[in-house]
């Protein structure tokens, strides 16, 4: 198995080294005609970091699939337990244009993104509350240490007690996992306003609910999106469960009935669906944090 | 006095008339104390710890106050009770006659740190006093604008703080402060953590500044050339507790004379008096504490030691 993912690697970074420096000439010839030897001998060498750094990041993905092509393939594994890429893929692409992949998504995305912006929209509040206020934080914070504490999984039997086995308890339970990453990096976030700025922001005269919504808010609004991508993927990973566990659509219940059904790629399928969607939803948190937090020094952000 | 004048009526006729009776601000017998915690170990309340003592010190309409001492003089201290953050202890504060109650826009503060809101752009950062007095926007930000170009930063109007040098954000600092037009400037070393070369032109540029606005400034600083080149008086603190140990006056001749001043005997002369009420305090020994290290280079925390170091040798 080793062995393979070296000469794979191996093979990779042999393509690099034939093809990378040849299309960085063919594209950096003009300009180096045009604007003179300088920025013609910068240019290829920007221009060989940039491709590096694409290959770097994609290289190790593509491995993977490579090996999990190849390894099938040559039965290292067992073929029918787990079918090369290429077959994943192609039932991926044929349970997307069936329209069967697309009714589980929508079933999916809609309790994942119900609950979490609920639970937003409850944790976000109530963080800045407790961060503001020392009365409400020493009242409240043993109470919310033990719901915090309670694993979410544990509570679906008692969601589907109360709220039956609808779509109402999946909700609730992605809500409920979804609140403490929120709450607990909204409440840091205001605690961990800069005082000389609120000392700075008193002393022109800002005070009360002009020094929360002017100093407060904006100080923590990075840390609340560091929750609100925290919990972005908790929810996709609460509700997979909550729908392993009870449900008639959803990824989470295409990936259980297809491994009932020993329908190995299209249980693949499901769960690389699942990946995309994680993904799908961090690259857009990512981007409005970016947006949001454009002020801050830049910062590395690739994860 | 002011206190029977309408506030409303221009600031203008206030200074006139303060300016010949009255001391703009005034502290009478000042001083601060703080509960310290118990020590480990030990029950009951802490020890007291007095950060200042019997401040008097009158500063004049527009006029240019230095107060220079070694570190944990309570600089800071003395700062937070002008800008109204704290109460005093004991004794009082007054502006134009009335006691200080609490913070407010009638005196503008400049950090060391610059303390400017990170996600606003230097023109919002100098709009944000402004917004607090419940100006109109269109009028907010033709007087940001004006006083962006006080502090030469017209092309950096829409660069957010991480975006300018040290120099450049005390400069909106700066800026800021002046644009809520405030009757007296409050400065807590803000120049410590700049650069030389960006510390002497910005000193030059706050020179220029007060004479052309008129503001009364209190400077707070450890280093005996900035407040020699900077202040019409410089008053020199005693450490543990702050006290005001001599208010030495800076010749005008070296405020009206140009080209470098700092290199007039005189100049040294006011620096080295300066200097020796200092040096007392720096080597003072306070009760149960070890013994002060010798002024060195890298030992600077007590006081500037590009200032002293020559002398001592």
């Amino acid at each position: 198995m080793s062995v393979e993912v070296e000469s794979i690697l191996a093979v990779e970074s042999v393509g690099l080294l034939v093809h990378g420096p040849r299309i960085a000439a063919q594209i950096s010839a003009p300009p180096a005609r045009r604007e003179g030897r300088d920025l013609g001998s910068e240019l290829p060498v920007r221009l060989k970091v940039a491709t590096f750094s694409v290959l770097r990041r994609c290289g190790a993905i593509a491995a993977f699939f490579a090996v999990w092509e190849i390894a099938p393939r040559l039965g290292l594994v067992e073929r029918s337990l787990v079918p090369p890429f290429s077959e994943v893929a192609t039932a991926w692409f044929r349970m997307l244009f069936s329209g069967e992949l697309l009714v589980h998504l929508a079933a999916s995305l809609v309790r994942s993104v119900g609950g979490f912006a609920l639970a937003a929209a409850v944790a976000i509040p109530l963080g800045l509350a407790i961060g503001w206020s020392r009365v409400l934080s020493e009242s409240l914070s043993p109470l919310l240490e033990l719901f915090r504490n309670t694993a979410a999984l544990a509570l679906l039997p008692v969601f589907t007690l109360l709220l039956g086995i609808g779509e109402a308890s999946k909700i609730a339970l992605v809500t409920f996992a979804c609140v403490w990453p929120i709450l607990l990096n909204t409440i840091s976030g205001v605690r961990n306003a800069d005082p000389l700025l609120v000392k700075s922001a008193r002393t022109m005269g800002v005070e009360g609910l002009a020094l929360f919504r002017k100093v407060i808010l904006p100080s923590s609004l990075p840390s609340i999106f560091v929750g609100l991508r925290i919990s972005a993927a908790v929810s996709v990973l609460a509700l997979v469960a909550a729908e392993m566990i009870g449900a008639k659509a959803g990824l989470g219940y295409l990936v259980q009935y297809a491994q009932f059904s020993f329908m190995v790629p299209e249980m693949f399928a499901g769960i690389l669906t699942i990946a995309l969607v994680g993904v799908l939803l961090n690259a857009i948190f990512a981007g409005l944090e970016r947006r949001v937090t454009r002020w801050k020094p830049t910062t590395d952000r690739t994860i | 006095m002011s206190a029977g004048i309408p506030v409303a009526e221009g600031l203008a006729s206030r200074r006139i008339i303060d300016s010949k009776t009255e001391a703009k601000i005034r502290l009478q017998g000042v001083g601060k104390t703080f509960q310290l915690r118990p020590e480990p170990g030990k029950s009951g309340e802490g020890k007291e710890f007095v950060a200042v003592q019997d401040i008097t010190i009158d500063v004049r309409e527009g006029e240019f106050l230095v107060l220079v001492g070694p570190s944990g003089c309570g600089k800071s201290t003395l700062l937070d009770l002008l800008a109204g953050l704290s109460r005093p202890t004991c004794g009082q504060i007054l502006l134009d006659g009335k006691p200080i109650r609490g913070p407010g826009q009638d005196r503008g503060i400049v950090f060391q740190q610059y303390a400017l809101f990170p996600w606003r752009t230097a023109l919002q950062n100098i709009e944000f006093g402004l917004e607090a007095k419940g100006i109109p926007a269109k009028q907010r930000r033709e007087v940001a604008l004006h006083h962006l170009e006080l502090v030469g930063l017209s092309q950096f109007a829409h660069r957010h703080p991480h975006e300018l040098s040290g120099g450049m954000k005390q400069r909106v600092a700066i800026a800021r402060s002046l644009a809520f037009d405030p009757e007296v400037l409050l400065m807590d070393e803000p120049f410590a953590a700049l650069d030389a070369q960006s510390r002497e032109n910005l000193q030059e540029e706050l020179l220029k500044i007060w004479r052309k606005t008129g503001k009364t400034i209190v400077f707070i600083t450890h280093g005996i050339d900035e407040a020699v080149f900077l202040g019409e008086r410089v008053a020199v603190m005693t450490s543990r507790p702050g006290r005001i140990k001599a208010v030495v006056p800076i010749p005008e001749e070296l405020h009206s004379a140009c080209g470098d001043v700092r290199s007039r005997p005189d100049f040294g002369a006011v620096r080295h008096e300066i200097w020796t009420l200092l040096r007392d305090e720096v080597f003072a020994i306070p009760e149960g504490t070890p013994p002060a290290r010798p002024i060195t280079a890298d030992n600077p925390r007590i006081i500037d030691s590009q200032e002293i170091v020559p002398h001592v040798r």
